[in-house]
């Protein structure tokens, strides 16, 4: 691993999006809006629905974009035979990787901080805990979304494939996150797969955030979601060969 | 005496279920070497070979008399694939940039490469926006980075126009006087005669061996292509 190969990574990353600006239109006022349209589908019912809905798609974003993102990014990478290049150059593969977590990530931090300043200070969203932690359990999600989008890339030829990837890997998480049924309510089968998935740490770090505020609680979510995002990379390195049949 | 760049021995490469090396051996010099053959002959797997991108089954590959593919290597070898292995959302220059970072070379070697490949009047333009021959010139200018000892080159002359392929034939000559070693693949026989060494392949395995005048002297006819057509119908012949 090289620090200067991982940060010529990350530029290289973020100069190509930020040269495609209705993706970076999309990735930005996107998640704006779509809390928007929540908070004003709840407006005329009673109760805080908005602070129980809110934060949930809050962690969302960041993990579906990034995701979608990636996924497609590094197909490319690997069709169009820039990454069989790097590989035959003295680039590591953590470099390669990082390098897109790190750029992934600010990206995250730039989204979580618009999403969240138009969530607590246009609609009202009512936060307990500390305001910039929310910003972090953002960004881990965003990492983790980056992370599993660089690992099915592995497994994608088309950039079809990729996205269909999206419903395959990312809606089930979000149906079985507790935002529709507390987990606990589950069927027990559902409860325990419900367990092992990460986006159900990432969304229970947001709610704990806005509802018991307990910090403790949430940074252990934020060390479960690091984790399994870790566990991403670590695969996701698996499948970057230098050498391929 | 200088020791051959490239030493290959025995190499066997499957993949699929088909043996596209059956164990192939050969040598590449100093100078530009063409590798001539038909499409599918396996010119790109043993180009993929040399660069350490191509799971080998058994056999050696020595590179300037390194193991291919080693760590010591991958910033003395360039390597072009046949699609433009360049980001098509940069521009030429932040490509250059972004890959002599990588290859640790200095800044200044990326405006040597945009001269190298002609490519000064375009080198802020988005490489989407370019034809066809400026992307493969983009191409083979990050190759060009950190004046590498091996050049790999698979069909860089590809869909370029006679006045292009001639350019870019000079520029491999003035690499080579450089001193490094220039291997060029190519399934245009009439590029041959532009070659100082030439290896004629078919099915996974080197037919003829040597100076396009020595190939032409063996086989007795006026070009090339005759040659090559020769040597696969006799081999087919005595079959």
């Amino acid at each position: 691993m090289n620090p200067q190969i991982t940060l010529a990574v990350a530029g290289r990353v973020l100069t190509q999006i930020r040269r495609d600006h209705r993706t970076v239109a999309m990735l930005l006022v996107v998640p704006c809006l779509l809390i928007t349209l929540l908070w004003w589908m709840f407006a005329d019912l009673p109760g805080d629905l908005f602070d129980t809905f809110g934060p949930g798609l809050l962690a969302m974003f960041p993990f579906i974009v990034m995701f979608l993102v990636t996924s497609v990014t590094t197909l490319r990478e690997r069709s169009s035979g820039t990454l069989e290049r790097l590989l035959t150059m003295p680039l590591g593969k953590l470099d390669f990787l990082l390098g897109y977590a790190i750029a992934f990530g600010l990206l995250a931090a730039v989204q979580a901080t618009l999403a969240v300043t138009v969530s607590v200070g246009l609609l009202g969203l009512d936060v307990t805990g500390p305001v910039w932690l929310l910003g972090v359990v953002a960004v881990a999600d965003a990492v983790l979304g980056a992370a599993l989008g660089l690992l099915v890339s592995a497994f994608a030829t088309t950039e079809f494939q990729a996205v269909q990837f999206m419903p395959a890997f990312v809606l089930p998480q979000i149906l079985l996150c507790g935002l529709f049924v507390p987990r606990e309510a589950m069927p027990s089968l559902l409860e325990a797969v419900s367990n092992v998935l990460p986006m159900s740490y990432a969304v229970d770090a947001m709610q704990e955030l806005v509802g018991a505020a307990d910090t403790v609680e949430v940074w252990g979510d934020v060390l479960v979601v690091g984790a399994f995002a870790l566990g991403a990379l670590a695969l996701g390195a698996a499948t970057l060969r230098r050498r391929t049949p | 005496m200088m020791k051959n760049v490239v030493e290959v021995r025995d190499l066997v490469v499957v993949r699929g279920e088909r043996e596209v090396l059956p164990g192939i051996s050969l040598d590449v010099p100093a100078g530009v070497t063409g590798l001539l053959g038909p499409s599918g002959c396996g010119k790109t797997t043993l180009l993929r070979c040399l660069v350490g991108a191509q799971r080998v089954r058994s056999g050696t590959v020595e590179v300037l008399g390194e193991p291919a593919g080693s760590p010591p290597l991958r910033t003395r070898v360039g390597y072009v694939t046949q699609a433009a292995s360049v980001y098509d959302d940069l521009t030429v220059a932040e490509n250059l940039a972004f890959f002599a970072r990588v290859l640790g070379v200095d800044r200044a070697q990326v405006d040597e490469a945009v001269a190298a490949v002609d490519l000064g009047d375009h080198r802020d333009q988005v490489v989407a926006k370019l034809s066809g021959g400026q992307r493969s010139r983009a191409s083979l200018a990050v190759a060009l980075l950190g004046t590498p000892d091996l050049l790999v080159l698979d069909e860089p002359t590809v869909g370029l126009d006679p006045v292009l392929r001639r350019d870019l034939w000079d520029l491999f000559h003035r690499i080579a006087d450089r001193g490094a070693a220039v291997l060029v693949s190519s399934h245009v026989m009439d590029e041959a005669e532009r070659c100082h060494r030439l290896l004629l392949m078919r099915e996974g395995r080197i037919i003829a061996d040597g100076s396009p005048d020595e190939i032409r002297r063996s086989t007795g006819v006026q070009d090339v292509e005759q040659a090559f057509l020769r040597l696969v119908e006799g081999r087919g012949g005595a079959r």
